[in-house]
């Protein structure tokens, strides 16, 4: 007797149900990015109504900027994030900091308590105030972009 | 033989006087609170709270605003949780005192581990100077350059 093993789905199928499954975690996170950007947008145009959108541009010059206002030991987002966006960094203790670059780190810039948090303290520390809406909204669309 | 009480005594003191300098002894309990693992290990290996007195993890808690030249400043709701942890061990909350309370006066309070004459001595003696300009290594906060279970408590590899 022939025994016959029934393969129900075939393998690309299988492929396909899996992909799909995927993309809605990547659907979210990239969803609550756009969330964290579109509180960013609301709060620029409230503080100037001629507001145009976010610019990767401008973001790009922030994180290579060494705007000498804030500490010393902290000249540049560069210090710690590494100038390569989609490199590893490293804090001033020796520890590995994951690439900023979205396309690389995709969990990025989801979380807007974290967010808000990381651009206060650093912000502080490169520049000696804290970031405006219109900067974080910059940085952000910039480092969605690498 | 027959154990009373006075034997049992005696053999302690022998197990003390001569079993614990044979064992590695540069164990600390790893932290296992999860807002100071989250963060203070955002930035560096979590030290552990036996490395410095109270005072300092309170200055040093306290100054987060301005930590070593960076903004490490956190709520207050999470800074107060974090230093409640730091202090219930800190180098001297025992009545004994720990190792990192030796050459310490009570009422100092350094902010650096690596300040402490305890650290100095440990690593003035075997550490080559070069050692610490290694870029691997790149600050003497970074213990685990040298000693790769330090995040567990353990630096007997030293
Ligand atoms: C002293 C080191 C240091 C400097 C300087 C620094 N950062 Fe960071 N940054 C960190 C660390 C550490 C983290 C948290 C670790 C992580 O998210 O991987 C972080 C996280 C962030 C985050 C949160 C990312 C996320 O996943 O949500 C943002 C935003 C950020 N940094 C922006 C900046 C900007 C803008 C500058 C320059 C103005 C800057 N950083 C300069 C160390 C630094």
């Amino acid at each position: 007797m022939k025994i016959r093993i029934i393969v129900p789905l075939h393998p690309k199928l299988i492929i396909a149900v899996l992909a799909l499954s995927l993309l809605p975690i990547q659907g979210s996170a990239s969803e609550l990015r756009q969330q964290i950007i579109a509180g960013f947008a609301q709060d620029a145009k409230l503080k100037n109504s001629g507001f145009a959108g976010f610019s990767a541009g401008r973001g790009q010059t922030l994180f290579l900027s060494k705007p000498a206002t804030g500490k010393p030991d902290t000249p540049s987002c560069t210090t710690c994030h590494s100038i390569n966006p989609a490199a590893k960094g490293q804090t001033r203790a020796g520890k590995e900091i994951a690439p900023m670059a979205v396309s690389k780190t995709p969990e990025r810039f989801t979380d807007s308590k974290k967010v808000e948090k990381w651009f206060r303290r650093n912000c502080k520390s490169v520049l000696g105030r804290i970031c405006t809406a219109l900067e974080k909204g910059d940085f952000v669309t910039f480092m969605s972009n690498q | 033989m027959l154990m009373n009480s006075k034997t049992y005594i005696a053999a302690a003191f022998v197990a003390l006087a001569f079993g614990a300098p044979a064992q590695a002894d540069e164990r600390y309990a790893p932290v296992r609170d999860q807002t100071v693992i989250k963060e203070c290990g955002a930035c560096h290996m979590v030290f552990q709270p036996q490395m410095l007195p109270a005072k300092s993890w309170s200055k040093i808690v306290d100054g987060l605003a301005n930590h070593f030249g960076e903004d490490a400043s956190l709520d207050a709701d999470t800074a107060r949780q974090i230093k409640a942890y730091l202090v219930k061990d800190a180098a001297d909350a025992g009545w004994w005192g720990g190792k990192f309370m030796r050459g310490l006066s009570k009422t100092s309070a350094p902010l650096r581990i690596t300040e402490t004459p305890y650290w100095v001595r440990e690593h003035n003696e075997e550490v080559p100077q070069r050692a610490w300009s290694d870029p691997k290594v790149k600050s003497k906060a970074n213990c685990l350059a040298c000693h790769s279970r330090a995040d567990k408590g353990n630096y007997d590899d030293d």
